[in-house]
């Protein structure tokens, strides 16, 4: 790894301005975080995180401002970031087998006319086989739960082998079997130095999910380590009149009075934190 | 069978399986409607084409055709963005209108020369044999409809060939394919360029409006009977060409309309696939009923 990616941010976002039909989705959003974290850009409903993730990755353009992703624009890093967008946005009748949807992430501008090589399948089966979908591999994508279709996508993004994840709510509607399968992964992300941005709309698990958080509301409410994002003036800021339970719980879990992930799942992260300290 | 028959209906199944290849991913891209609007659509670019070459043969009216298919694909895209209409009306509005603007183009400049509404709407399929495509020294090759068709299925399945995975990730998930940097754009005007073309090369044997019928059925026939893109694809192409067949047979038994039948008989195989489908899921559905119910 080059000294200049170690030096710039994963991901910079600079005065972004996003509108649909004019109104404003994203107002002068700005910050940056750093590689390696595991970040989540957390906001009530409708304060523009998916908007934040679909500017990131260019599927939408800023009114104003601009993103750096590992200190370049897009266009030059685009094969070191993988997007795993919202389960419901494709037909899961549509005709395609789970190892046919994962094989999707060796995909890319100049590669859609050869054949997958040797070295490519490997690598497919080695992201099925990391978010345990290998036994699942021939099954058509109809015939999946919930937390099944999730690690299709995450696989896939898996298989393009980027240095930037970025996911769309993963957690939604998924199986306990899944989210623990995604939480280690999550981990080993991390510690093999990937970057892991995430929308997640769930804030009693954002402080045991994530070191770096961003909180939204339109505006940037505050972006930076998760324990000095998510405190009471934060939260209130950003769900207002809605929050006497959310601006509670929030205060409850900053002062970890409230066990709210189960034992195993502190347990397996703290030797993470050692390590990587 | 005679040898006019023969033709008409090798005819038919070369266009059978161009369009069941395309139709395959218009229904995997939820764009079946696009089909329809771009084959009524091409009707303006078919007569002024026409009107400027002054003959039905050759690329002039080809290339015609296929600028205003994909003309009409750029206006639904169009009003869709840029105007924020729901997809469904944005198709309504352009293809009526391109339609309406070929239909007057027809009525009121060609009446001296031959190409008449009837047979831009329904085809002449029966004409088929009449029809010869010569060499320059002047010695017949072989029916136009028959050549027309074999160049269609080459283009067809050579486009398939080398945008299989294209198609397939931007028919999936658009988005994930942009975030690849795929040009969407690309595979999008490219494949309605494809049904253009498709349509133009099959309008005078079919028509216009019944190329719909092989464009849409034989795939949507296909997709209610299997979830494996390649073997649905095989399928399709199989109904096509059957429905060609059966149709051919039908419209000398009972005397009728050769594409008309074609596309009545494509719509009964449909039907008969969708009921067989039913029954079968309801006996299944009932035996895990009974052995639930013994256990």
């Amino acid at each position: 790894m080059s000294a200049n990616k170690e030096a710039a941010p994963a991901l910079e976002v600079h005065n972004l301005t996003a509108t649909y039909d004019r109104q404003p989705v994203l107002w002068d959003i700005d910050f940056s975080l750093p590689e390696g974290s595991l970040a989540g850009i957390l906001g009530p409903n409708g304060s523009g995180k998916t908007t934040l993730l679909r500017n990131i990755m260019g599927l939408m353009q800023p009114d104003s401002g601009y993103v750096r992703l590992l200190g370049q624009d897009l266009a030059k890093v685009r094969a070191q970031v993988s997007y795993v967008p919202q389960r419901e946005s494709v037909d899961w009748n549509f005709p395609v087998s789970v190892s046919e949807v994962v094989a999707m992430g060796r995909y890319g501008p100049g590669k859609l006319l050869r054949r997958l090589r040797r070295q490519d399948r490997d690598i497919i089966e080695e992201a099925m086989e990391r978010t345990g979908i290998l036994p699942l591999a021939h099954r058509h994508i109809s015939q999946l739960s919930g937390g099944q279709q999730q690690r299709v996508f995450i696989a896939r993004a898996l298989a393009q082998q980027a240095q930037i994840y970025l996911m769309d709510e993963p957690f939604v509607g998924v199986d306990a079997a899944t989210e623990e399968a995604i939480l280690n992964l999550l981990g080993e992300m991390k510690n093999r130095g990937h970057t892991v941005i995430m929308v997640h709309h769930d804030l009693q698990t954002a402080q045991d999910f994530f070191d770096q958080a961003v909180l939204l509301q339109t505006r940037l409410v505050a972006a930076g380590p998760v324990e000095t994002v998510l405190n009471k003036e934060n939260l209130q800021q950003a769900y207002g009149g809605r929050l006497n339970v959310l601006s509670k719980v929030g205060q409850l879990a900053a002062e970890k009075q409230f066990p709210l992930r189960e034992k195993a799942f502190r347990e397996r992260k703290k030797p993470a934190h050692g390590e990587s300290d | 069978m005679t040898i006019e028959g023969l033709y008409i209906i090798i005819a038919a199944m070369l266009i059978a399986a161009s369009s069941a290849l395309v139709g395959s991913f218009l229904i995997l891209r939820k764009m079946s409607m696009m089909g329809d609007a771009i084959s009524h659509a091409v009707l303006p670019g078919i007569v002024f084409a026409f009107l400027l070459s002054g003959s039905r043969a050759g690329l002039p009216m080809l290339l015609g055709a296929a600028a205003t298919g994909v003309l009409a694909s750029l206006l639904i895209e169009l009003l869709y963005r840029k105007a924020q209409l729901p997809q469904d009306a944005s198709i309504g509005i352009t293809f009526t209108w391109l339609f309406a603007l070929g239909v007057i183009f027809i009525s009121s400049y060609t009446g001296q020369v031959d190409l008449d509404q009837e047979c831009v709407l329904y085809g002449e399929i029966a004409l088929v044999p009449l029809d010869w495509l010569y060499t320059g020294a002047g010695s017949a090759i072989a029916p136009r409809a028959i050549v027309y068709g074999v160049v269609l299925l080459l283009v067809v399945g050579v486009y398939l060939l080398l945008g299989y995975r294209g198609l397939l990730i931007t028919s999936f998930q658009n988005d994930f394919a942009a975030a690849l940097g795929i040009s969407t754009a690309f595979w999008h005007f490219s494949f309605m360029s494809l049904v253009s073309v498709t349509t133009v090369l099959s309008f005078e044997t079919v028509g216009a409006i019944l190329i719909l019928a092989f464009l849409v059925v034989p795939p949507a026939t296909a997709y209610l009977m299997t979830q494996r893109l390649r073997v649905m694809l095989v399928w399709a192409v199989f109904w096509g060409l059957l429905a060609a067949v059966e149709g051919y047979f039908l419209a000398r038994w009972i005397d009728g309309s050769i594409a008309g039948a074609m596309a009545s008989v494509a719509g009964l195989n449909f039907m008969g696939v969708a009921l067989v489908k039913q029954v079968l899921k309801r006996k299944k559905r009932a035996t895990a009923f009974h052995t639930a119910a013994v256990k």
